[in-house]
């Protein structure tokens, strides 16, 4: 039984280990281990290619969390106040949207995007004012990524924000009333304190997600290359120690998050059972 | 249109509450006094959290008035009353220290206090509650009593009108119940708020209000001091819910200006003194009549009992229980069945305490026996 799962836990992690250890190779060839060294990620900070696609990742995973914190707050809070049967419609639809395949999500933003852009475009030439300048064209790029990212990443948000909105004591938003705290201040000053710590995971884990994401990225992205497809790009002409390089910082940047996220939301667990007990 | 008095900080008037099917609260008429300490007492269900909830602005009634300092409140929001609430489970902001729960209310007024102020008054309120230089403590590091201390001070901090409790010690474990009732009791005094309570423990009720709001089924049946609702029961359901009672069934037989003549269902006839009485009751209704444990006088010969216009039955002494002041004692006749009475201890002087099994007299005054309606 023992050496069961050590063989399942050898088969699952050994080839990222494979990856980090070769990530550290001096030597060019997978084939050979020469020694140690970090030149490769030298290399990889001072290539142009994988810089600009870092930074695009970087800019959709931060703008795409960002809006998804902020919508996925305020639809979590706002369903709160939704009751029986369309409450039921709308729950399924968010766990519907976090299961589909990301390769549908792909294909349907790429086929909605484009056939609204086809009707907007049009519509943008006939009605824009022509103090504002050019008429800008919609475009697959940096908007329809980060739309796609948002769209999906935001329904995770409600469901980590709303668990924790759930979990709160109803009473606590009556006391705030009961000591004249407006609507609006019970929320800045009760409400957010309480479930910041749900939006902030959320935020991490949609960082993650879009940072990491090629499937829905590879459809929409136009003409712009995120770091994944940049590395899917490159994998064609070979697998090189770059590439390696590459995965290990993205993987050891995803970890990180992901155990932060983990720990803000345990940390508000632990923080309210104690004054349960 | 019914005028509430002038002192009345609250008052209900035609209050009906209903969610649904489910009547929480139907036709509510009180008034509350200004610095009275008034509690609602009833069984679970009943509908008195509905309406502390109503006199707080957390629900609002479906029909009726709710007036608060003689103005008309229904549809205020809460945060907008002039009243206090101190939650059964304290409800206090977790990520917040003791001082900025106790100055939450302060620091919502506009224009806000200057912070020295607010400094001096959390001190003040927390020092009224007996937690002097706690400021700085998290809320979890305080024992639950203490939490209550905190809840309690965070409310009286506002000055409110009123001060609404509810089921605010059931929490706590016995010993700390009572000494936070006296406690309770002291601060209602020295600050001088209407306190408004709700609990379904009698005893706490009766020694901590001044008027007790009985409450069954959304209803209000009688509210009283605590003698009064003792002493005068308006039906059998209050004189079983407060206080230990011996009760008898019958049928009035005979109703004059001094006396009802009864005849109990168990074949006895007795007279009670119409005088005692809450209402009046015509012949042939169906009545219950009360009897006090402490007011059966126990006695070994007949000639020992004191009043001619008394009732006597021979009975025998089934058990017998110490309670140190006095002592109970369950007795047991043929045709009434089982007796409870409680016998004050000077009572025994002189004559020793009776035994189990032995064959006694009991007796009580006509003016002793209360005739009540079924409920
Ligand atoms: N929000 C609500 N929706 C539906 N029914 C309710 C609601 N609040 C209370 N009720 C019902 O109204 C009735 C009175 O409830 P309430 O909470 O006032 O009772 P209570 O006397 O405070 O009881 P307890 O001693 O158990 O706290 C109950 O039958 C309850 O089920
Ligand atoms: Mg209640």
């Amino acid at each position: 039984m023992r050496l069961y799962a050590i063989a399942i836990y050898l088969f699952l992690y050994s080839p990222i280990a494979i990856i980090v250890l070769f990530s550290f190779n001096a030597g060019r060839h997978a084939s050979d281990f020469t020694g140690l060294s970090v030149k490769w990620y030298g290399k990889v900070l001072s290539n142009p290619f994988a810089m600009e696609a870092l930074t695009t990742s970087l800019t959709v995973a931060l703008a795409s969390a960002i809006f998804a914190s902020v919508f996925g707050t305020m639809a979590a809070l706002g369903l709160q106040k939704v009751k029986g049967r369309v409450r039921v419609v709308y729950d399924a639809a968010i766990y519907v949207a976090i299961m589909i395949p990301g390769i549908v999500i792909g294909i349907a933003t790429l086929i909605a995007l484009v056939t609204a852009f086809k009707f907007l475009n049009p519509a943008l030439q006939e009605f824009w004012p022509s103090w504002l300048g050019n008429v800008p064209k919609l475009n697959m790029g940096y908007t329809s990524l980060i739309g796609a990212h948002t769209m999906f990443t935001m329904a995770l948000v409600i469901v980590i924000v709303r668990s924790r909105a759930a979990g709160m004591d109803r009473a606590l938003i009556e006391a705030s009333a009961d000591l004249y705290a407006t609507p609006w201040g019970t929320f800045w000053q009760i409400t957010f304190p309480q479930i910041f710590p749900a939006i902030l995971a959320g935020f991490l884990l949609s960082f993650t997600f879009s940072f990491d994401d090629f499937i829905i990225a590879f459809f929409v992205a136009g003409t712009e290359t995120t770091l994944p497809i940049y590395v899917f790009s490159s994998i064609r002409r070979g697998v090189t120690p770059e590439i390696n390089a590459i995965g290990t910082m993205v993987l050891l940047t995803s970890l990180a998050l992901l155990v932060a996220a983990q720990f803000l939301l345990r940390y508000r667990d632990r923080q309210s059972s104690k004054i349960n007990s | 249109m019914r005028v509430s008095s002038k002192d009345s900080v609250v008052s209900f008037q035609n209050v009906w509450k209903r969610y649904g099917e489910v009547i929480a609260a139907s036709n509510l008429n009180l008034d509350v006094q200004s610095g009275e300490f008034l509690s609602f007492l009833g069984p679970s269900g009943c509908g008195k959290t509905t309406t502390l909830r109503m006199i707080a602005g957390f629900d609002q009634p479906s029909e009726g008035d709710v007036i608060l300092k003689g103005k008309r409140v229904n549809g205020v929001p809460a945060f907008k009353r002039p009243v206090n609430m101190v939650f059964q489970h304290y409800a206090l902001f977790p990520h917040l220290n003791v001082a900025d729960n106790v100055a939450y209310g302060l620091k919502q007024r506009s224009p806000r206090p200057p912070s020295k102020e607010i400094e001096s008054r959390v001190s003040e309120s927390l020092e009224l509650v007996q937690l002097a230089g706690y400021q700085n403590r998290r809320i979890w590091e305080m024992s639950g009593g203490q939490q209550q201390r905190v809840a309690l001070a965070r409310a009286l901090i506002n000055k409110p009108e009123v001060l609404l409790l509810d089921e605010p010690l059931a929490a706590l474990d016995r010993k700390l119940r009572r000494e936070m009732q006296i406690e309770l009791q002291n601060l209602q005094r020295n600050v001088g708020i209407t306190f408004i309570l709700v609990t379904h423990d009698q005893e706490e009720a009766l020694s901590m209000s001044d008027r007790v709001c009985i409450m069954r089924e959304g209803e209000i049946i009688q509210v009283g001091s605590p003698r009064e609702l003792y002493d005068n029961p308006l039906n059998r359901y209050i004189a079983d819910f407060i206080g230990k009672s011996n009760f008898f069934d019958g049928v009035v037989q005979k109703s004059s200006a001094n006396d009802l003549e009864i005849r109990l269902n168990n074949g006895a006839q007795i007279v009670a003194a119409n005088s005692r009485q809450h209402n009046t009751y015509a012949s042939a209704a169906p009545v219950t009549i009360s009897i006090r444990p402490e007011q059966l006088m126990l006695s070994r010969r007949v000639s020992q009992l004191p009043d001619e216009k008394a009732i006597v039955i021979n009975a025998a002494v089934r058990n017998r229980i110490f309670l140190g002041e006095h002592t109970e004692y369950l007795l047991y006749n043929e045709q009434f069945g089982e007796f409870l009475a409680l016998s004050p201890r000077q009572n025994e002087i002189g004559e020793p305490p009776f035994e189990v099994n032995e064959d006694i007299h009991i007796s009580w005054n006509q003016e002793a026996t209360l005739v009540l309606n079924h409920d």
